[in-house]
């Protein structure tokens, strides 16, 4: 199994972490790893986006240009990849913000309302880990039980009791994902 | 097993440096390495091992801060970015003169002048032939995963107190940003000053009564003497040549094409490989891990063996080619793929370029 991964969206959305956290899972689960940002001059507010393998083998090169599954957080994330999806490949995305929808007939359409879903349970914070929970949803490429394990590992350890609401985030977003598009 | 640990590249750098036992690093900040001095900040070393960390003014003052404490045999470490890098090439020299040991770190951005932030590696000529004045050879490694950051940390070290050399962890933006798995080695102790007195005859550690002076330079006015320590340079460069060269050959045994890389260019042209292979053409991967010492001899060798191309893929607009030119001599095709400017090249476009330069070329 090799899961090549991006996530995409707005500096500040929790994109970065929620690439760490599954990469954190994979390692809980004795596989490869990378994560690869895009760096530059960036800020809050900018674009942001990262590159996540997962595989059970050694991984070649850890940049990425065609992607199993895309996960999309705003507008300029949906204009730049939804072309480098690979045929039969996943799109996700959170349709808060998006005004031209995905357009592609050769890969799976899912959406997570992640915004909203985080703004009713009270904490806007915990965006990123509906969109996890969602995405695992769809590709169940860790346990979730690493993925607790991730968490673990990637929060200092001060954070570690908003460990149950990132659970509960990530539940909300695995059970709130709606397929648009599903190829047979 | 030791620690597994998610790490950036810079961070593994870092991380090692306070676990090889390293007494201390100066450096300045610089994108994309800056987590370097950020992590060692963050981490306190001081209250791990007494490793002293300082953020110097520049990074003038960071190779010359360097150029002291190796004066004293400490274990001492800097890194920077190629702007930075250039900045340093007087105290590099001066240190390669003076035979000291020490280890720098070059997280290589597009140039050239202050260029881009983004991954290059266009600091090969600078790194092998010699950035500063002087005939002078430094030890370069290429890491090509987050893991060989940490490892060759451990491995640069020692490589620096065997031949009192300069060595060079030669890194670029991918590697440096990146986060992969890493196994973090145990940590070494550091040496006492009693230790480092016995241990290294050369070290200015402070005269005891009744020894003779250690003197540190390496300035000699006397041009026939200053030839004789070109002769001792020289010597052990070509020593190192002989004992200390390394690579890695991937899917080559039964390879009629190689493509010469190192550092996140042979993570790529790893999958380009597989692209290849995918589609029946028989194609290695000869991965570079010292680039000084280049691994001439084992490269002639292979062309001698019936290779029918080598596709040098760098992201330079041709550097280390010029060495595989050399090691090759004329008995194989030699071609040149690479993008530059901190634009990195993707397998798709590595598999093109075998096929177009070298296969159909």
């Amino acid at each position: 199994m090799t899961e090549e991964l991006i996530i995409a969206g707005f500096g500040g959305q929790g994109v970065l972490s929620m690439g760490k956290i599954l990469a954190y899972s994979g390692i809980m689960q004795n596989q490869e790893v990378s994560w690869m940002p895009s760096y530059g001059p960036e800020m809050r507010g900018g674009t942001a986006n990262v590159t996540v393998i997962v595989s059970d083998e050694r991984i070649s090169s850890p940049i990425l240009t065609i992607f199993d599954s895309a996960i999309i957080l705003n507008q300029q994330s949906m204009d730049k990849f939804e072309a480098g999806v690979r045929p039969g490949g996943t799109l996700l995305y959170d349709p808060n913000g998006i005004t031209r929808h995905p357009k592609r007939k050769d890969i799976n359409i899912y959406q997570v309302e992640a915004a909203r879903l985080a703004s009713e349970m009270g904490n806007t914070k915990i965006f990123n880990m509906v969109v996890l929970g969602a995405y695992l949803k769809i590709k169940p490429v860790v346990k979730m039980e690493n993925v607790i394990l991730g968490l673990k590992k990637s929060l200092p350890e001060r954070y570690h009791k908003l460990i149950p609401l990132n659970e509960d985030a990530i539940n909300a977003g695995l059970k709130n994902v709606v397929a648009v598009q599903e190829l047979h | 097993m030791s620690e597994l640990k998610l790490m950036k590249g810079n961070e593994a750098l870092a991380e090692a440096a306070i676990r090889a036992g390293a007494d201390a690093y100066f450096g300045y900040p610089i994108t994309p390495q800056s987590e370097v001095i950020e992590y060692l900040m963050a981490e306190k070393p001081h209250e791990r091992t007494g490793m002293v960390v300082l953020q110097a003014e520049s990074e003038i003052a960071a190779i010359n801060m360097v150029y002291g404490a190796a004066g004293a045999g400490k274990k001492v470490m800097t890194s920077s970015s190629s702007p930075g890098i250039s900045l340093k090439q007087e105290g590099i020299s001066y240190i390669a003169g003076a035979e000291l040991p020490c280890l720098y770190a070059n997280v290589v951005r597009g140039g050239p002048g202050l260029g881009t932030i983004q991954p290059s590696q266009a600091d090969y000529f600078q790194s092998t032939k010699g950035g500063g004045h002087g005939d002078y050879r430094q030890i370069v490694l290429a890491p090509a995963s987050v893991q060989e950051m940490a490892d060759f940390v451990k491995d640069g070290f020692e490589l620096a107190f065997k031949y009192r050399i300069p060595v060079l962890i030669l890194s670029d933006g991918v590697i440096g940003q990146m986060m992969e798995k890493v196994e973090l080695f145990d940590p070494i102790p550091r040496l006492t000053d009693a230790e480092i007195y016995e241990k290294y005859p050369w070290a200015t550690t402070g005269k005891k009564s009744g020894t003779e002076r250690r003197i540190i330079t390496s300035l000699d006015l006397d041009s026939h003497k200053m030839e004789e320590h070109n002769h001792k340079l020289q010597a052990k460069y070509k020593e190192i040549t002989e004992k200390e060269v390394r690579y890695e050959l991937i899917d080559c045994d039964d390879a009629e094409y190689i493509i010469v890389a190192y550092g996140s260019s042979a993570r790529i042209a790893q999958k380009a490989v597989r692209l290849a292979r995918a589609k029946g053409i028989k194609v290695g991967l000869f991965r570079l891990i010292t680039l000084f010492p280049f691994p001439s001899v084992k490269m002639h060798e292979m062309c001698g063996k019936g290779i029918k191309g080598f596709l040098a893929v760098e992201m330079s607009s041709g550097q280390m080619v010029e060495d595989v030119r050399l090691a090759v001599n004329g008995c194989s095709k030699v071609a040149h793929f690479g993008r530059y400017g901190g634009i990195v090249h993707t397998p798709e476009e590595v598999l093109e370029a075998l096929e177009q330069k070298i296969i159909g070329g």
